[in-house]
Formats: C-alpha cells, structure tokens, sequence
C-alpha cells in the first residue's frame, strides 16, 4: 500500500481501519540465497538494497527479538560525513547522499532534517585538525565550513562565549548534516524489503551456523536450521557473541554508550552542535525534547544501560557550553551495545569461511552510516566484490597495518 | 556518536562501581583508568618465529564475552596499582580482584 | 478570586495564607498547599493543553504521575517549563503560565488539530510530507518543529547554583509512606545508619491522602509522630523533597534532593543537590500509582484519578467538585466516595464495572453495577456522563479508577523485568533486582494497609539480620482493615468517541487498534509507533492500560505481551543538577605553572593547553597585536637570551637496578649505553608501531634516569609505563614515580644563556661548554645552595638549558633568572614563540604526534632499535606502516614569500586536480618565522625527502585558496646545529 497524503485522506474519513500491516509476519522457509542475521538498521537496509538494486528476494532476515530493537532503536539519530580519513569519508558521503533521497527511495517520512552539525573547536591544535578535515571533505565532495568565533556566535549566540573554561575558537560546519527519525529507517527499509518479497523473521535468534569444510551452507535458530547459500552477520554489539559460534575472534569489544532525552521544549537551538573539549552533543527533535549523549561508559559491557558519573560528565559538558539549558529536565536516559572496533572503524567483509559474512564495529557511529552499510554490503553479497567506497573496510587491515584511526588512539577500544 | 577528538588531558575516567581493591578495599571505581582484557598481560616473545601473528593477535583480537571477564583496571587516582578485575558484563558484578603484578607472576611473567 | 473548592480539615496550615499568579490573575493558597490543590481551591478546572491535539485539559492527579497539569512556572531567568502543577509546592509570589496554547488558553487556536485529528492518527508523518521533496525542508518541517514542544526555556543562563554530595549508609529506604515509616522506624531503632527518602515535602506517602487508622490514630497522624521519632535519630538521615531517581551498579543510587524550589527567593543557597547514595542495602517502598480507564472523552477537564480526588479532600482540605461521580473498576475506588460522604461532599453516583453485590453501602449515592461510562461531555469541564445503561448523569467531577499499579521503576533500572499478578491486575517487581535491594509495600504489591505496614517492619528486620544487626523487638505497626478486590477492566469497548490512555502525548485505543493492524504489535513498536509512554510522565498512569489493550486486540496475555523497559531517571532531573558546580569557569579544574603569577604581573596572555594554562605571549607597552609580540620573543631568544616555563612537560623519576633495560623496552631507542651525566632524545611506541611520544631522558645515576613526555601525554605516558612495569616485566627492579609537580622547570635559550645562568649557579659548578656540553646534565646548586637539575637541551635549537628547582622555589626561580639576565636583556616567552621556534627547527609536536604517525614518517625510522624488542618494534614492521612512498616530514615555504600558509591544507601535486584521489599530505604547522621574514610550515608528504625543491599545491578550498609551495628541509634555521654546541 503506498503511502500519501490522499490515502491519509481516504483512511482519515474511513475511521483508519484500511491500513495494511506495514510487513508480513511469515515462518521462516527452509531455504534461503541469503540470509541477514540481524534485523537492525544496517541488515534490514541490506536486505532493502538487495532486492531493490540486485533483484535479489529469496532473502530472509533474522530477527532475535523486534525489529528495528538494537541501535538504530535507540541512538541520537545524527547524520553527517565530516570523516577525516580516505578509508571513511567516501563512504559516509556516500550515506549521505542515500539519506538525501530516502524518503521518495522507499516511500517512508523518515524526516530527514538537514539543519546542520556544527563541532566546536576550542585550541589552535584543534582548529589546524579541523581545517584539516573541512579540505578533505570538499575534496571528496562533501560540503564544509570552518568558522571562526563571530561565525559561531551568529549561528548559536546562546553558548557560552564568554565565561567558558574552555573558549569556543571556531567550529566546523557541515550544513548537511543534521538528524533523522531513527526508527522510522528500520520501519521503511523493512517495510521496502517486504514488500519485495524478503522474510522479515522476528523472534528467531541464530543459536549456531552450519560449517562444513570451510563453507557456510546455513544457520541454527530458535525456530529451527535454515539452510542459505550465504551468511550475512549484521548485529552490532552482539557480534562477537555471535561470530564466536563460527568460532571467530573480532577486533571488536562492547561497550555501552548512553544517549538523553529531555522533556520537550519549544524550538530552542538549530542543528546539532558538539563540544571539543568534553563530551557532549545536542540537537532537538521534532517533538522537542533535547537529544543529547557523550561519551562511552568505557568498560567492556553486555547490558543496554550506563552508569551516574558518565550522565553526569555529559550534562557538565551540556551546561558548560549552553547554561540555558540548566532548567530543562532530563526525562529518560538509554544505553545501546556499541561494536567497537581496534582503530574505531568498520567492516564489511567475507571472512575466512566461504559463504560467511560479517559487517560491523561501527562503534558508537552506525546509525548514519546505515544506507551506505546496507548499500555496500549488499553489493558484496551480490557482486562478490567490496563496493569501492568500503575497500578499507576489511577484517585483516590490522594484521596488514592499514587501520584507519580518526583519532589516533590505537588498538583501544574505549578510546575512539 | 562521539566524534571529536577531545583536548588532551581533559578526559577524566568516569566509571561508576566499586572495586574491591586488595591492598587498600573498596574504592569507587571513578579512582580507575580501565584498559580491557587482562590478556594483554601476556605479551608474546618478539624473538618468535611467528612473532608479527602472535603479537597481532595479542594486540587486537578480543573473546570479548558476555559474562565473566578478566579485565585491567588502574588505580590511577589511587596507589597506581593495576588490577586484574574479574567482572561480569551482563550483570557488571565483580567476583574477583587481584593485583595484575601477581596475576602476571604467575602467568610466567618475569623480567 | 476566592477559594470557592476549599473545603474543612486537610494537613494545611490556614494561617499561612499565600497569594499567587496563574495566567497572571492573582489568587490565593495555604501553606502546605500544592499549586494543583490551591489552583482547585480556586475553581479552576481548565489548566492546560495536550500536546498533539490541543485539547483542553485539568488536573488528574495529586502526584508525579501526572500528565496534563504541566505549567510554566516562574518568570525571567527563573522560568522552569514543564512543572507539574501537583508537586509544585505553593509559595507566596509564585506565578505560574498555562502552556502549550497559541492565544489565551481558553481559546488555543492549535485545537483546531482536535478537528483534523481523523487525518493525525498514529504515525500519520511517516505517511506524508514527502511530496514535492523540496518541501519537507522548506515548509513541513518548519511547520512542525515550531509546534514542537510543550513550554519553554527563557534562552538565558540558568541563574541558580546546585550542588553535589555523596552519601553512605547500611540501608536506603526509598519512600515514607506507610511501609517505608514502618520499615524506618525498625532499622532506627535497631541502630542502623538509615537513609529515608522521600519525594514529598511532609514524609508519610498515601497515609496523608487517606482516612485510615495506625494504631488507633488518624493515618497521617501516625506518621507525624513517626517522623518526629525519626527526626530524633542520630543514625538516620530524614530526606523530604528527595527523589531517589536511579538505581545504579553496586548498590549506589542518585537522589535529587529540592533545596529551594519551594521558595520564593532561594537566597543563594542551592536550588538542588544531586545526592549520590553507596548503600549496602536498600529497601525499595515508592508505593504505586493509580491507573484511569480508557472511555470515549476520558480525557475531559474535572476527570480524574479516583485517589487523587478524595486525596485533594483528606490532605489538601479542596474538593474537585460539589457533585461528584465515580467509576471503578475495583474496590479501593470506593473509598472515595465513602471519604468524600465523610465530608459532607455530595457524591452522585458511584459506577462500577464489576457485576457483584455492592460492595460498600453510600447512602443518598446512586450505585450503579456492571456498568461504564461510554461517552462525556464539557470541552472546559466535564458536566455530563453516558453510561452503557443508557443513563446520563450530571456531574462536574469524575472520579476514575482502573486500579493501582506498583511503582517497579526502580527494581527495573538494571536487568529486572516485573511480572504480572494476575488477581490484583497489576506488574509487581520480578527477579533479578538490583544488588542489595528488597521491596515492600504496594511497590511490591501489598496493596492494603496492613500488608505494607507489616511487609516494611519484617523487610527491614530482614535486612538488618543480612546486615548482622539485631533487630529490635517490636512487631509492625496495626492497622484498619481495607479490601483491595479488583476485576481488571481497561478500556470500554463500546465507545465510538476517542478514548485517551496517554493524555499528554494524545494517544487513543483507536491508535493502538490502528498500530496492531499496521504490525506494530510489539510493546517496543507500540510505544515508538503511537508515541504511548514517551510524555514527560513516562507513562505511569498510561503503559499498563496500553499495553493491556494491545495484548487484547493480539489475544495475548499480558504477561506474553511484556512491558517496555523502566528507564532512569524516575522523575525528570534538571540539567544544571546533574552538571553541579561543573560549569563556567568552573567546568574542569585549572592548573597553573610555577610561573603564573609572574606571568600574570606581566599582563600575558594565557593558553588553555589541557587542564594547563600557559602564558601564551607576554605583551609589552605599545604592542598591539599577538604576532609583535611572538616576533619580539623569538628575536630576542634567537639573538640574546629568552626564558620560558616548561614545568607542564611530564617528569618521571625512574629508579632502580633494571631501569636501563627497563628504558630499552618502553623506548624505541636505546638507553643502556647513555653515560652517566648525559641527556638522550628518546622516542616511545605504542604497540602498534605507531609513535605515542618523545622527549628527552637525562641519566643522573647508574641507576637513576629523569624521562621527561610531551604536556599532553604526561598523564598516559606514565601509566603505559607502569603498565609495562607491572604487568609485563614484574620482576624488573625499576620504579617510577611522577614527579611533573615536584620540580619547576625553565628553558633558558639563546646565545647568552650560559652567562646568564652563570650569574645563578652556584661558582663550585662549572657549566662551560667543556665542562657541560651539548646533552650533559647534572645535580647543582643555583643561588646560594638550592638545588637544583641542569640540562643542556634544546627545543629551540639555540645554545640552551632547562634547569630546574624544587616547585616551592618556581616563582622566586623565575624572577631570579630575569634578574640574572637582566644584563642580556632576557625576554620571558610564551608558547607561541616557543612553537614558532621549534617548527623553524623542524621538531615534531602534538600536530605531528597525532596517534597515526610512524618513526619513519617523523623521519625518525633509524631510531627504532633492529638489535632489541621494544613496544611497538613488532607490529611497527608491518607492510602497511612501510609503504614505498610514505608520508616523510619535511619544511614548506611559501613559493610568494607574502603569501600565508594555513594548517590542514592537503597538498597536490602542481597541475593535478584538487580531490582525495589526488591527495599527498597535509600541512601539519605553520609559523611565521621572524628569522626567515615569512610564513613556514611543517608537512606530511608523501615521499618528502625525496622531492626537495619540488612545488606543490597547498590546498585550502576551505579558503578556496591554492598556494604554491616548495618542499624544503624542516630544518629552517641552523640546519647543522652549530648554535647548539657552543
């Protein structure tokens, strides 16, 4: 059924009773050409981009609980491509460009809103990295401002200019950066994907993977084995637990990164805004409330919920930049299962087993990427081949020595 | 997302539960530094034939369980210890806690 | 206005009388009152706006659950959106503003979305807005971000203080009703340090909205000499108007406590302390909160929670209406009427959903069995109900119950997950609680009197014995019998109207109907599709209903169906509490140099360099600009003496009979042959190969070496370093200690330092340059037989020192060097001149160390010792850090010497297009070199040492500039290092 205001229209006057269920509910088939372990954003979007741009549908996506239920349910919805490095910037352009045509892509209001994210810089050392990175964006093809401190004051006079700790210099601006509605990405490439004829699964965890010399050939799950010519794993925070059943070791730990809602307010700042010298950043949603979230809570953790000094560290950070926002109310904090990776980069590569494929370590940064992770992902599964924006997103470039660190931190997890 | 590279220095550990130190007993763990699995205590020997895979895989690859796990934590706002911590990260309770030094010692670490 | 809806008696003090504002019309109150009771003593019925629809709502509660009375309270800087009018206590001058409402509230043109509201059923945004796409950013979206939002920050800086505090206690009882007092009064008694905390400004919880009896007293009666007896306890910490929001890891709660905000004027004291709570038990008694039923226009002004309204009666002595009505699902609901009859209070009928006898006899009541409300009516104020029977009843009050649902939330905040009692219609907490924590009272689904009463005594002495304290001998407070019988009942299904289970957020059954056909059938996609539960209110009166309605329309039970996960904080905390004191200038901690006081009599200019403040530049008379003054600092250095404090660099004393093999192994380099007495440039790895740090490490002893690291790495540097002592090699004798603040340290730079500081040390010394050459260092004496360290180094690449004295010495140091140079002139520098210098001499600093540097892109590779393991000597060696044209650092000079170059411009070579496919290297620094009269900079470049001479394009399409630069030596200034040798 497509979406449109007429059919609002329609069903409005009709008392909203001719919806369809926005996807199927079917049992799992025996039999698949693909399966996506993992019905978040990324596999979901993958399954979408097979069936649309390769015509694939005997596809099957493997759910353990909800779909849309891992990060993309429960992130700060930000957008933007303002990498620094080669490995990722190309990439994430790439996502951006798929985010700026979703909507009509998949006939799904995801709300994509391009106000803009603005980072602050608070040192020359930091204003000299930024500058380093606004060239690399527009020599890729993005877009990107570095402003000085009057720019900055123009655009969001509310911070802290004067009394700071730490004085805001200037920032790098990219105006086509901004939000989007998280969950509505789940539902609309779940939805696309249904309706080209892709088994969304729900309730059906993968409990082992059927290898038989050096070959996948299909999955154990709480609903019974399923046989696939090929394996996709896409589940973000759980992808050691589950590559451990195929009896891989990931450069990857979890770790649980916290994100804050406030109680909704009238339009009270533009944009996304981060602050360089805490942890902090912002932006409003459509309903109001403040969105905002810092840093990791920085030990290895399973469970989907953070600890008091990490919320207070990043309300310090919030109040530190914009004291205005002292009396709006904190209404609800989350955790969500970060994948980080060694050098806080990604993968999306075959592994050693025929057959098997892996995509994650997106770190605390995959909501974003989710069109061009399903894009490129389903173009490897397809063609067999890295999609040329996604080349350095291999699982053997520590053993080569080609990581792709954008903050220089080393094989440390916690520190990207 | 967390994207900016913070100014040096500036990052204070922000760890919220309280290890049982065993020189010096409970101290919130917002006095530690975390660093990861403790078996980065067992640094491989260079002079190995197959040493660029072993210290590849020392380095980088992780068991990264979800349930019990050995992990180093420093007390750096405290007696500089490190600690072999054993933890559990579903449920983060800690069952164990031992100075690394000792824990090193006895994995055969010497000089 | 006069209090037309207050009634006799209440817990209110009638000789505190207070005048305030709502919707600038001036009215009256007690002391004691709440804005949401005072504004019914009013009459007021109408308070504000629900969000989607506009549809004009009053009071519901008396508590934090509610959804609807959400105001604006006070004025200016002050202003605090989203108060929930019914914990807001009333204070003499408070003014408070309806919100969410263009035009008067009365007339919110925005209600005209009530009308279109067929056309915004759930997830209607998803569905539209998409056509033309040039629309969404330009109009739609605009359109509905500004409706966004319920009220407002004034956009000025929050003018209040709050403070933070850590607490420690045997036991944490969260809450002061009836179990909470109860459990209070037996681990007081028994000696334990107890923590009671409640949200309410007078502690006692439901015993103070209801008529019952404690030991043969009046309830709230009980709990005021229970309090007093409290109070007298030296091991128990009473906390009102505390909220314990979060229960965290290892037993530790946060608990917002509300200092002020029931002032007019705070003072100056803190508006709020944001408590942390280490307790090694806790005993959870949060009580529960009563849950309405979903009937067509349920949602009407003068509708509201069944104990909420006898609770307005008994407590706050104000009655919601002279004819009011009650529908029920369950027994409790009953007492409303009967405590309402009590008060003389007309009731006009009570309706019960339940077909059983009548449960309570209320005489002049008219009793109406097996029946449902079905439709109301009164935009502004219900006056009319429709009930399934077909009779119309008058009525300007309704009191609604669908039972009480425990407050879980905080046995829920780690893995716990409640379940559900099927008999008492309700989740109460599951397995897996927090550590340390029990739960009694109706929290804990005792949902009569005596049961919490009895279940807080036994719970408390339970923990006491866990605790290994012995309980006292007293047995749980008696109490009147009640009955709790309940049939679930959740939403009448004959209704044709619009039946609201989330008011805030306008969410209808027909919007949990129309999300079950659309898929959305999981209580994660209910909750996210419709928006249920996500209000300010969290959904503590609406989740239950919801998610019982959707496991009716899936045929599921409730149990199979599940609740959305309980999230902290329990009430919303404001953002300046959980910041503190932790803003402004006061965000994070200064450190200040030895120098800084100097510095400051000298007007300079100060740098934040991590938590550091460094001079930056030192201006003098007539300099207008920061770029004179670094000229004139360098100059002066290069052809005199200048002095600058380099205390920030990090020391490490490193001591013990390994402590050179010990060098060997964290460094690249190796240290084992370094002489006693002299100073060596070290370069440290990372595991990975990659460059973590340099500096210079002087050797003072056999078995003694001084490291000093970069500013920025002091802190990390030293933990790597006992990291590898520790865990690595924990047999090697070597000790460190961090000595950064134990010695000042100065440079002393330029051709005349050496007489300079022969004027301070001490004559026994001699420092010629025979005595104490180029990299020596060495123990001496300066000014009369303070001690001090020498060493002859040099970042600027002039004949230089750093010497250094004990800290308490720094600021008489610095001013005896000044005197001692006064003959040369000697210049104070600052970190700009100190940066222009090393870039002319090519040295790497943060720009070049920045975490993904190799020693062979530094062009240190020779360093890295082939003869020795080393951290990092492994994995350094692999084929991607050793490509055949690797970034190498090399010197640029502008090709036009006017021209500026600007860090982070990627270079290119001359005549290639300026993209990424293109891209060689970046510009890591640029100065302007007073020496060489025009801008320099430092680079990574791909095979820069083999392109000497070259040009390239500095691109900056930043600035949309492209400067043509030549790659030169990074070595501007005295290539050979001849100054430094002198």
């Amino acid at each position: 059924m497509r979406y449109s205001a007429l059919n609002i229209l329609k069903e409005g006057l009709t008392g909203n009773k001719g919806w369809q269920p926005a996807w199927r509910e079917p049992e799992p088939k025996k039999n698949y050409d693909i399966i996506i372990v993992g019905g978040g954003g990324h596999g979901l979007a993958t399954a979408y981009y097979l069936a649309k741009e390769h015509g694939l549908s005997n596809i099957a996506v493997l759910e353990k609980g909800w779909l849309g239920g891992g990060n993309i349910g429960r992130n700060t919805t930000i957008v933007r491509s303002n990498y620094l490095l080669p490995g990722n910037q190309p990439f994430y352009e790439l996502s951006m460009k798929l985010w700026e045509n979703l909507e009509q892509d998949f006939n799904y209001n995801a709300m994509v809103s391009q106000r803009g994210i603005l980072n602050l810089c608070h040192s020359d050392p930091q204003r000299d990295a930024f500058a380093r990175r606004g060239n690399g964006m527009l020599m890729s093809g993005a877009d990107a401002e570095l402003l000085d401190q009057d720019g900055v004051r123009a655009m969001c006079p509310f911070l802290d200019f004067d009394n700071a700790r730490f004085p805001i210099k200037g920032g790098l601006l990219q105006k086509r950066g901004g939000t989007v509605r998280h969950d509505a990405v789940a539902w609309g490439y779940a939805r696309g994907a249904d309706e080209r004829g892709v088994d969304i699964i729900q309730n059906c965890e993968v409990t082992g993977f059927d290898i038989n010399n050096g070959v996948c050939t299909g999955v154990q799950t709480s609903r019974g084995n399923i046989k696939a010519n090929k394996v996709a794993v896409c589940v973000a925070g759980s992808s050691s637990r589950v590559m451990a059943q195929a009896g891989m070791r990931l450069p990857i730990e979890s770790h649980v990164l916290q994100a804050f809602v406030t109680e909704g307010l009238k339009p009270t700042i533009p944009g996304v805004i981060t602050f360089g010298a805490g942890h902090f950043y912002v932006s409003q949603s459509d309903k109001g409330g403040l969105v905002f979230g810092g840093d990791i809570d920085g030990y290895n953790t399973y469970a989907q919920r953070g600890n008091l000094p990490v919320v207070e560290d990043v309300c310090e950070g919030g109040m530190a930049i914009m004291p205005m926002i002292g009396r709006a109310r904190l209404l609800r904090t989350w955790g969500g299962l970060m994948d980080m990776s060694m050098d806080g980069s990604p993968f999306i590569d075959k592994t050693h087993v025929d057959g098997l494929f892996f995509n994650g370590g997106w770190c605390y940064g995959g909501f974003k990427a989710t069109p061009a992770s399903g894009w490129c992902y389903a173009h490897l599964l397809a063609t067999g081949n890295p999609h040329e924006t996604a080349t350095q997103m291999r699982l053997d470039r520590f053993e080569r020595g080609h990581m792709t660190d954008e903050k220089g931190q080393g094989a440390q997890p916690n520190l990207h | 997302m967390k994207k900016v590279k913070v100014l040096n220095q500036i990052c204070i550990e922000l760890h919220h539960m309280i290890i049982n130190h065993p020189l010096l007993g409970p101290r919130d763990a917002a006095e530690f530094v975390y660093l990861g699995d403790a078996s980065l205590i067992n640094r491989p020997d260079a002079s190995g034939d197959n040493a660029a895979q072993t210290f590849y895989q020392y380095l980088y690859l992780r068991d990264n369980p979800a349930g019990e796990h050995k992990e180093l934590w420093y007390h750096e706002q405290g007696d500089r210890s490190w600690l072999v911590v054993t933890r559990n990260t579903l449920t983060h309770e800690i069952s164990n806690v031992e100075m690394a030094r000792d824990v090193a010692r006895a994995a055969g670490g010497s000089t | 206005m006069t209090q037309t809806n207050r009634i006799d008696g209440g817990l209110i003090n009638r000789n505190q009388s207070y005048s305030f504002k709502f919707n600038n019309e001036t009215m009256h109150g007690y002391g004691g009152d709440t804005l949401a009771s005072a504004l019914i003593a009013n009459g007021i019925k109408l308070v504000g706006r629900s969000f989607k629809y506009h549809r004009p709502r009053g009071i519901m509660s008396a508590g934090a659950e509610e959804a609807n009375a959400m105001v604006q309270l006070r004025t200016g800087a002050y202003t605090e959106p989203n108060t929930r009018a019914t914990v807001a206590e009333l204070f003499d001058g408070l003014e408070a503003k309806s919100q969410n409402h263009r035009g008067p509230l009365g007339f919110d043109v925005m209600a005209a979305n009530d009308y279109l509201s067929p056309f915004l059923s759930a997830g209607f945004y998803y569905k539209t807005f998409m056509w033309p796409k040039a629309f969404w950013e330009k109009f739609y979206e605009p359109v509905i971000r500004a409706s966004a939002g319920l009220g407002a920050l004034s956009g000025q800086d929050d003018p209040d203080q709050y403070d933070k505090g850590f607490l420690h206690c045997d036991l944490l009882i969260i809450g002061a009703g009836p179990s909470g007092l109860a459990a209070a009064l037996a681990a007081g008694r028994a000696g334990a340090r107890v923590i009671l905390a409640d949200e309410d400004f007078v502690m006692g919880g439901r015993l103070n909205y209801e008529t019952h009896t404690v030991e043969d007293r009046q309830g709230s009666t009980w709990a005021e000499v229970a309090t007093a007896e409290l109070y007298q306890m030296e091991n128990v910490r009473m906390m009102t108007r505390t909220t314990v929001y979060g229960s965290y890891d290892h037993g530790i709660f946060g608990a917002l406590e509300r200092c002020t905000d029931h002032l007019f004027d705070g003072s100056g004291k803190p508006r709020q302390i944001l408590w942390r709570i280490y307790s090694k038990q806790s005993l959870l008694c949060a009580g529960s909160t009563e849950r309405s039923i979903a009937f067509g226009n349920n949602d009407r002004p003068g509708i509201m929670l069944a104990g909420a309204v006898r609770g307005y009666v008994n407590r706050y002595g104000v009655t919601p209406g002279k004819r009011v009505s009650i529908f029920t699902n369950n027994d409790d609901g009953w007492r409303t009427a009967i405590d309402l009859k009590a008060k003389g209070l007309d009731v006009t009928a009570v309706i019960d959903t339940r077909s059983i006898p009548v449960p309570y006899n209320v005489p002049n009541t008219a009793t109406v069995m097996g029946c449902r409300v079905i439709d109301t009516a009164g935009r502004k104020g219900v006056h009319t109900l429709m009930l399934s029977s077909g009779q119309t009843i008058k009525t300007d009050c309704l009191a609604v119950s669908g039972g009480w649902s425990p407050n879980v939330h905080l046995t829920c905040h780690q893995r716990g997950r409640p379940t559900w009692d099927k008999k008492q219609a309700c989740f109460v907490p599951g397995g897996e609680l927090p550590v340390g924590m029990s739960v009694a009272g109706a929290a804990n689904g005792n949902m009569t009197l005596q049961s919490a009463l009895s279940a807080g005594h036994d719970g408390a002495n339970a923990i006491l014995n866990s605790l290994g304290i012995n309980p006292t001998n007293t047995s749980a407070p008696r109490a009147s019998e009640e009955s709790s019988n309940i049939t679930a009942f959740w939403h009448v299904a004959e209704s044709k109207s619009r039946a609201w289970v989330d008011l805030q957020n306008d969410v209808t059954t027909k919007d949990i109907g129309q999300s079950f056909r659309e898929g959305f059938k999981s209580v994660e996609h209910l909750k996210r599709y419709t928006t249920l539960g996500m209000a300010t209110d969290q959904g503590k009166t609406a989740n239950v209903l919801g998610l019982a309605i959707m496991a009716e329309y899936s045929g599921n039970t409730i149990e199979q169906t599940g609740t959305t996960i309980f999230r902290p904080p329990y009430t919303p905390i404001p953002m300046g509490a959980l910041a503190g004191r932790a803003r402004g200038k006061d965000f994070r901690p200064f450190r200040l140099t030895p120098s800084h006081k100097f510095a400051e009599e000298r007007n300079a200019a100060f740098v934040e360099t991590g938590m550091w403040l460094r001079a930056q530049w030192y201006p003098i008379a007539g300099e207008t600009h920061w770029r004179e003054s670094c000229d004139r600092e360098v100059r002066a250095t290069r052809e005199s003496v200048g002095v600058c404090d380099v205390t920030t660099l990090g020391k490490i004393d490193i001591q013990g009979r390994d402590a050179a093999a010990f060098l060997d192994r964290v460094y690249a380099n190796t240290f084992g042959t370094l002489a006693v007495g002299k100073v060596r440039y070290g370069l440290m790895l990372r595991e990975d190969g990659i460059v973590m740090d340099d500096g210079t490490t002087a050797r003072m002893g056999e078995h003694h070496f001084v490291m000093t690291t970069t500013t920025a790495n002091a802190v990390s540097v030293f933990r790597h370093m006992e990291f590898c002592r520790q865990c690595l090699w924990p047999d090697m004798d070597v000790h460190l200690i961090s000595a950064t603040e134990q010695w000042a340290q100065y440079a002393v730079a330029g051709p005349n330092s050496r007489k300079t500081l022969q004027n301070l040390v001490d004559k026994e010394f001699d420092i010629s340059n025979d005595a104490f050459p180029f990299m020596a260092c060495g123990e001496i004496t300066v000014a009369g037989g303070i001690p001090a360290r020498l060493f002859r180094i040099s970042f600027s690449g002039e004949l230089a020192y750093e010497i250094a004295v004990p800290t308490r010495y720094g600021d008489s140091m610095i001013r005896a060097l000044m005197q001692a140079g006064k003959e040369y002139n000697i210049t104070p520098y600052g970190t700009e001149a100190l940066g222009v210098m090393r870039i002319e001499k090519g040295h790497a600093a943060g720009n070049e160390l920045c975490g993904t540097t190799t020693a062979a892109n530094l062009g240190l590779g020779m360093m890295v010792s082939k003869k020795k393991d080393c951290i990092g000597n492994v994995l350094s060696q692999r084929e991607g850090l050793n490509p055949d044209k690797p970034l190498q650092l090399v010197g640029f000079k502008p090709v036009d010497a006017d021209i500026s170059l600007s860090a982070g411009a990627h270079f290119v070579s001359k005549g290639r297009e300026v993209n990424m496919a293109n891209d060689e290297g970046w510009m890591t620094s640029v100065a302007y070199s007073p020496i060489l009269n025009c801008s320099i900079g430092l680079g990574l470049i791909a095979d820069g040492k083999n392109r000497m001479g070259e040009v390239v394009t500095a691109a900056n399409p930043l600035k949309q500039s492209n400067i043509d630069v030549e790659i030169v030596s990074a070595h501007f200034v005295d290539p050979d290092g001849d100054r430094l040798r002198v």
